[in-house]
């Protein structure tokens, strides 16, 4: 652990010492530049693929990423324009209620486990809270927020917030269509992702063209940040990573390290691999497969229904369509090797290539070169069919992926 | 008159014993249809429910519309439907074949692209006397979806690489490949203008207005059905059929019968992408037809639904894929009222998903098979029960 630590240290020096070296003798600016238009479409990938890589360490193919995103992104925004429209009508405001229950929810349970861990430690408070307790607490806290939220018109932060809530409770409540058919009635997991992929964009179209007669959505609020008071002054890493980028990337990190421990570090998380490695081996330990593997495809619904509302708050428009990002997020995951680590790099260079397309043109040598933007897009696809094909053998697939797990099969 | 008594008797044997013949076949046959009815007919339902809770005035006889289909428009409606349903039958064929060995062929849509990519150069380019100047163009489409097919089979055979993951990233490398070429080669104006120049006559699928009036509908139709037929004699009929099928149900017995498991994965791919790319080259060699926006084509997905509703099988491919036109046919008529064709995907959507869990169903019912052999059987001795206390009352009464 240590050695890792020292080594990583060494080589993030190298980097940066290099990169301030280039920032005082020559004009990287360009270079500034990519990066933070990476910034908008590497947190979507990252996102997508943990999703992805959550269900699929269960042992349940997510095919349907891109639907639930889809999915996501369309009430996300119609969510979003709601909200911009002040004031707000009804429906707006018991869709805030919703939002609002769901945040003093999560606030109650966070407030919870970190009593629970000093509870563990004093071993003196004899208070045990019931789940509905929980419920009630934030309901209760709930209504001033709603109160308060309807009176003011809402600040663009939290704005943004509220949509990702959003997002991610359609996205779990969409994806558990897909769930339930895949672990409880053990339906072809690949058959009924299919459907969900079709019936979203179909949904999103119908949906706005006959209430809203045009299925093209515009946000007007720019959501992206200037400068981040302090960190921005830092010589390289305040120029890529702290100016001009959007929320999106910070929460992005958060939710890899989430993952990355709740995978790796509790017990569910143990769990949810050993679903995913072994399940018959599991459920004679006593784990439940069946909600085990449910809960894994709603986590992964909720983190694909945030990527679908971040694939639509920087582009500022939506139309239906959110350009193959579930497809290319599972093309992340395989390349990452299901593991959090490779996806974070596998995410970086996916981006990377995408912002490649959009500037190669800027860049002398790949001028010269005078492709076409498509070949950029198309390299990150069979640069995954090329690991495929090299590293199949050494690949980390979960054992049991896309097989149907059944109790009384031997 | 005796006679005449024992004849008419006769002849009223005769008839009970074919109605209970017609009877039995139709039983057969709606066994076998059953879980596709079942499932179309909950698609529509749930269809039905979408359209009135968005417009009730409207949603019967938008619902008759949509299911009427090409119907509507007469017989040039009818030619148009026959025209869009030839390429969704190829897609849905391809994906039927690769089932019947076990494989999932997603990328149907990538291969219908690299060969409508080909036939498009060869169409467009090249300068032949009209026979010769469309076999070609279909022959190369069939190659170049041969090709697309391959890469899947064997990386699945050789490196065992799951076949639905390679396939996707298939479909999106033959997107790029078939923007950037369509634009850079064979568009119309230079640069600016991305619009792609339609395929030159000779090499056009020639119309048949002898038999359709009116109606953009060509010959596709017919080399549709005709390769179904020998899909059908190849996948029932033949020993690289039954090789192909015994893979897919075992793969390790077929491996002990001493089959060669692995290049039969490659096989099927590569004749599935076979398939596909015809359907391909059939979508875009066309009189007139251009393209001008890119997105992967949609019918290689339609073929996944085909296939399923088809229930794995070539025949059943035909006549899905003919439902599937039909529908999306009756979802541009239906924009006459106040819905948009998107209706149709969303029904179609339903359809897979209640595909998808009616195998299950199927699979549950099967194993509680003789649980509820027993229920009904509980239930008839109550129903006989009641019907004996039922006689005994009516009699104790007449003996009262």
């Amino acid at each position: 652990m240590k050695k890792k630590l020292i080594r990583y240290g060494i080589i993030f020096i190298a980097i940066y010492a290099v990169l301030l070296i280039l920032h005082y003798t020559t004009n990287i600016s360009l270079f500034y530049q990519m990066v933070q238009s990476m910034t908008t479409s590497f947190p979507i990938l990252l996102i997508v693929a943990l999703g992805g890589l959550i269900s699929e360490r269960s042992g349940v193919t997510n095919i349907a990423l891109e639907g639930i995103m889809i999915m996501g992104a369309f009430l996300g925004i119609w969510f979003i324009t709601s909200l911009e429209s002040y004031p707000y009508s009804n429906f707006t405001v018991f869709v805030i209620f919703l939002v609002s229950v769901a945040f003093m929810l999560s606030f109650v349970l966070t407030l919870l486990f970190l009593f629970d861990i000093y509870r563990e430690k004093k071993k003196c408070i004899p208070i045990k809270v019931k789940n509905w307790m929980k419920f009630v607490a934030a309901l209760i806290l709930a209504i001033p927020l709603t109160l308060v939220i309807r009176n003011i018109q809402v600040q663009k932060h939290f704005i943004f917030l509220m949509a990702i809530m959003v997002g991610g409770g359609v996205g779990a409540l969409y994806s558990m269509i897909h769930a339930y058919a895949a672990v409880y009635l053990k339906s072809n997991q690949i058959i009924s992702a299919t459907a969900l992929n079709i019936f979203a964009p179909a949904f999103s179209i119908f949906t706005s063209r006959v209430l809203r007669g045009s299925a093209n959505y515009y946000i007007v609020t720019n959501m992206q940040i200037k400068e981040v008071p302090i960190l921005s002054k830092i010589p390289v890493i305040g120029q890529m990573f702290f100016t001009n980028t959007y929320l999106t990337l910070y929460l992005a990190i958060l939710i890899f390290i989430i993952v990355s421990i709740f995978l790796y570090r509790t017990r569910f998380g143990l769990r949810l691999r050993a679903c995913g490695e072994n399940p018959q081996a599991a459920d004679s330990l006593g784990v439940n497969i069946y909600r085990t593997r449910f809960i894994a495809v709603t986590l992964s619904g909720v983190l694909a229904g945030m990527g679908g509302i971040l694939y639509v708050l920087p582009s500022k428009a939506y139309s239906t369509t959110v350009a193959g990002f579930g497809f290319l997020s599972i093309a992340v995951l395989i390349f990452g090797n299901w593991k959090p680590r490779g996806i974070i790099l596998a995410a970086i260079f996916f981006g990377f290539m995408r912002t490649l397309a959009l500037y190669y043109r800027e860049v002398p040598f790949l001028e010269n070169l005078n492709l076409r933007s498509d070949i950029y897009n198309a390299i990150p696809f069979i640069a995954t069919i090329i690991v495929l094909a090299i590293f199949s053998k050494k690949s980390s697939v979960p054992k049991a992926l896309g097989q149907i797990y059944d109790q009384g099969q031997r | 008159m005796r006679k005449v008594k024992s004849m008419c008797q006769k002849v009223w044997t005769f008839i009970k014993h074919m109605l209970l013949f017609i009877k039995k076949v139709l039983g057969r046959v709606f066994n076998v249809l059953k879980p596709s009815l079942i499932s179309v007919s909950i698609g529509l339902f749930i269809g039905l429910i979408i359209m009135l809770i968005f417009d009730a005035y409207d949603a019967f006889p938008a619902l008759g519309t949509l299911i009427a289909g090409g119907f509507t428009g007469g017989i040039s409606g009818v030619g148009d439907m026959l025209e869009m349903a030839a390429p969704i039958m190829l897609a849905g064929l391809s994906v039927a074949f690769a089932f019947k060995t076990g494989l999932f062929n997603i990328g149907a849509s990538g291969q219908m692209m690299m060969g409508a990519l080909a036939s498009l150069f060869v169409g467009i380019l090249i300068k032949l006397p009209p026979l010769q100047h469309m076999l070609l163009g279909l022959f190369v489409g069939i190659l170049a979806g041969a090709i697309w097919g391959f890469v899947p089979g064997i990386l699945k055979a050789t490196r065992n690489v799951n076949e639905v993951v390679t396939s996707i990233m298939m479909n999106y490398i033959a997107l790029y490949i078939f923007t950037t070429m369509v634009i850079t080669f064979l568009s119309q104006g230079a640069g600016t203008n991305s619009t792609s120049r339609p395929v030159a006559n000779s090499a056009a699928l020639p119309r048949i207005p002898w038999l359709f009036p009116n109606s953009t509908a060509n010959i596709g139709i017919f080399i549709a059905i005709g390769v179904i037929i020998i899909a059908h004699i190849i996948i029932h009929k033949t020993t690289l059929g039954f090789s192909l099928k015994a893979s897919g149900f075992s793969f390790e017995g077929s491996k002990y019968a001493g089959m060669n498991t692995k290049a039969n994965i490659v096989t099927a791919m590569t004749i599935s992408g076979v398939f596909a790319g015809l359907g391909g080259s059939i979508l875009y060699l066309v009189q007139s037809k251009t393209i001008a926006d890119f997105h992967i084509f949609t019918e290689g997905f339609d073929g996944i639904s085909v296939a399923l509703l088809g229930l794995g099988e070539p025949i059943g491919a035909l006549f899905a894929g003919l439902f599937l036109a039909n529908i999306r046919m009756g979802g541009y008529y239906m924009q006459l009222y106040s819905y948009t064709k998107e209706l149709v995907d969303m029904v179609v959507a339903i359809i897979i998903y209640s595909i998808a869990v009616s195998a299950a169903v199927q699979i549950f019912l099967k194993k509680n098979k003789e649980k509820i052999k027993a229920f009904r059987e509980k239930r008839k001795m109550i129903k006989n029960q009641r019907k004996v206390m039922k006689q005994a009352s009516v009699n104790g009464g007449d003996a009262q």
